[in-house]
């Protein structure tokens, strides 16, 4: 892995173009920065040049003017081969060898790179762990013989194969039912921040680039970037007309996901009412079981207890002690407080 | 007698099987000139459509290619036979290997062509992402996917270069075709029938081979793919 100053982003765009022989301009001139560990997600409708713009980054297309810098270094002067070999890629169709086994297509990247055998063996057998696919059952497999899921699991271990600075994926988990989607995404979200790896990731899935981003550039047509915030602010306060109009109805709803409960939107019950900034806790406890929700558990989560506890509140305790209530007035102040009150950007539609 | 007693007969005797001229010589010399002739074809054919497939800008090179070796097929083996006979080349095996070549031609090139260029674009697309080099997703990627057919291509050719190369007993060359051509030289017509019942069967033996090698020559990941 290479060690770049903190500060440096690990994949820039400095006034980069993309214009077809027809005369087409997929991108117009970008300026964009992948900051280290981060998941940048791009989004946008088709043909904003937001795969353009992922592609340029492993010269799977060339940009017309302008520079690509992979930690610092022009990609233009790089061997394209070599440069890939050190790039994970993930596509929507994952595009899994067929005629190789599920280990055997882990092992691609390493194989090209001249790994021994054992060290490649060792390597595929921990990251098959990582993505949650037992080697001794899946190793052997052709990827006919898995579920979409499964294979776009193979995908993500084959695209981490090596431990990449950098990884790019493209509608990962467009091809996925929804209902693995979701859990997919939150593995994926999981993973990549225990590795540190830098993302690059497209998708034209609003749910999904609020979900997975650390920040989110919204692209419209000729790859123009129109607003690149944190998924909060994203949602909370759109840039403009055309951000808006992307995000649609439903920005408070999408809101509920990103936001968490904290002390300050508690009513007050007994002893430990609101005072230090409360610490993230985890949200393990199911609420419908438990009929308390734990401080820090997303407003969704909030607002199912709420919706599941059959009176209008619910308690909130802290590493199993009480610490106070909420109620629904409660977590629409949590809502205003997550968008400073200001949700009436919204486009009516 | 009907002819096909006569047949019988003539299918019967030993002494027609025995012998330089006989039923065992004739069809090792077919088989020998067969083998030849699809070996000339794939040794053109195949690097041509592997290579038109692989290269995607080459697209419609590869079409007009292809249009242009199907035209071929309209061209009589039997008129390219006695063009080749009549110039240097000569008459004998040589034309007739020469010209069912050109008749197994374009079946070979066809499928290879579009063998490699049926493999999925996101399987091509993910091994180029990944940083394999062109040659190298030939080799390990395109042509194993594509083997199957390729091969479905090569056997194709084999059948029809084996039911072709009797034409050779018409420009003085050998194989099974002479039983057939000297049965019409002296109106025995049961003998006619038989070399012709002798070609089909051996076509039929061909294809069965070609297909029980295939079979175990595949590799299981390749094999698994069609049984799925």
């Amino acid at each position: 892995m290479t060690t770049s100053g903190a500060t440096e982003p690990v994949i820039e765009f400095q006034a980069v173009r993309k214009e077809y022989p027809d005369g087409t301009v997929a991108v117009g001139s970008l300026d964009l920065e992948v900051r280290p560990h981060e998941l940048l997600a791009l989004v946008g409708p088709s043909g904003c040049g937001k795969s353009t713009t992922l592609r340029m980054v492993n010269r799977l297309i060339e940009p017309t003017s302008g520079r690509v810098l992979l930690t610092g270094e022009d990609v233009a002067t790089a061997d394209p081969v070599a440069l890939r070999r050190r790039i994970g890629y993930v596509i929507q169709h994952v595009g899994l060898f067929p005629h190789r086994t599920v280990s055997q297509n882990v092992a691609t990247v390493p194989q090209l790179l001249g790994w021994d055998r054992r060290r490649t063996r060792e390597r595929v057998g921990e990251l098959l762990e990582l993505v949650g696919l037992e080697p001794s059952t899946y190793a052997r497999r052709y990827p006919h013989e898995l579920s979409g899921g499964e294979r776009q699991r193979v995908g993500v271990a084959r695209a981490l194969a090596t431990d990449p600075p950098v990884l790019l994926m493209d509608e990962p988990f467009g091809a996925v039912d929804p209902e693995g989607r979701r859990r997919l995404q939150t593995e994926f979200r999981r993973i990549q921040q225990d590795l540190g790896t830098a993302v690059m990731l497209v998708t034209h899935d609003i749910d999904e680039a609020v979900h997975l981003g650390d920040r989110v550039a919204v692209f419209s047509a000729g790859g123009v970037v129109e607003q690149l915030d944190a998924p909060v602010t994203l949602l909370s306060r759109p840039a403009n007309e055309t951000v808006a109009a992307f995000i649609g109805t439903g920005r408070a709803v999408r809101l509920l996901g990103l936001g968490r409960l904290r002390l300050e939107d508690l009513g007050p019950l007994g002893d430990g009412g609101p005072g230090t900034a409360p610490t993230r806790g985890s949200a393990q406890t199911d609420p419908a079981v438990a009929g308390s929700i734990e401080l820090g558990a997303t407003l969704d989560e909030t607002l199912s207890a709420l919706a599941a506890a059959g009176r209008d509140r619910v308690d909130v305790t802290r590493s199993g002690t009480l610490v106070g209530h909420v109620t629904a007035a409660g977590l629409l102040a949590a809502l205003h407080r997550l968008s400073d009150g200001d949700l009436t950007v919204d486009t009516g539609r | 007698m009907t002819y096909l007693t006569l047949a019988f007969a003539w299918l019967n005797d030993p002494l027609n099987w025995s012998g330089p001229d006989g039923v065992v010589a004739l069809t090792v010399e077919h088989l020998t000139m067969s083998l030849l002739a699809v070996l000339l074809a794939a040794a053109v054919a195949l690097p041509i459509g592997i290579g038109l497939g692989h290269s995607g800008r080459a697209a419609r090179v590869g079409t007009a290619t292809l249009m242009t070796t199907n035209v071929s097929r309209a061209l009589p083996t039997f008129a390219l036979l006695t063009i080749f006979a009549s110039t240097g080349i000569g008459f004998g095996d040589r034309p007739t290997v020469l010209a069912a070549a050109v008749f197994a031609l374009p079946v070979v090139l066809a499928t290879a062509y579009s063998g490699i260029r049926g493999v999925d674009v996101d399987v091509r697309d993910a091994a180029r992402g990944m940083g394999m080099s062109g040659r190298r997703i030939l080799v390990q990627v395109e042509v194993p996917l594509a083997g199957p057919m390729i091969a479905a291509g090569l056997r194709t050719a084999a059948v029809q270069v084996v039911a072709t190369i009797p034409l050779a007993a018409l420009v003085g060359g050998g194989g099974l075709g002479r039983i057939v051509v000297e049965g019409f030289g002296t109106q025995q017509y049961g003998q006619v029938i038989a070399g012709g019942a002798l070609v089909a069967a051996l076509c039929l033996v061909v294809e069965g081979v070609l297909a029980v090698g295939q079979r175990v020559l595949t590799p299981r990941a390749v094999r698994s793919l069609h049984a799925a």
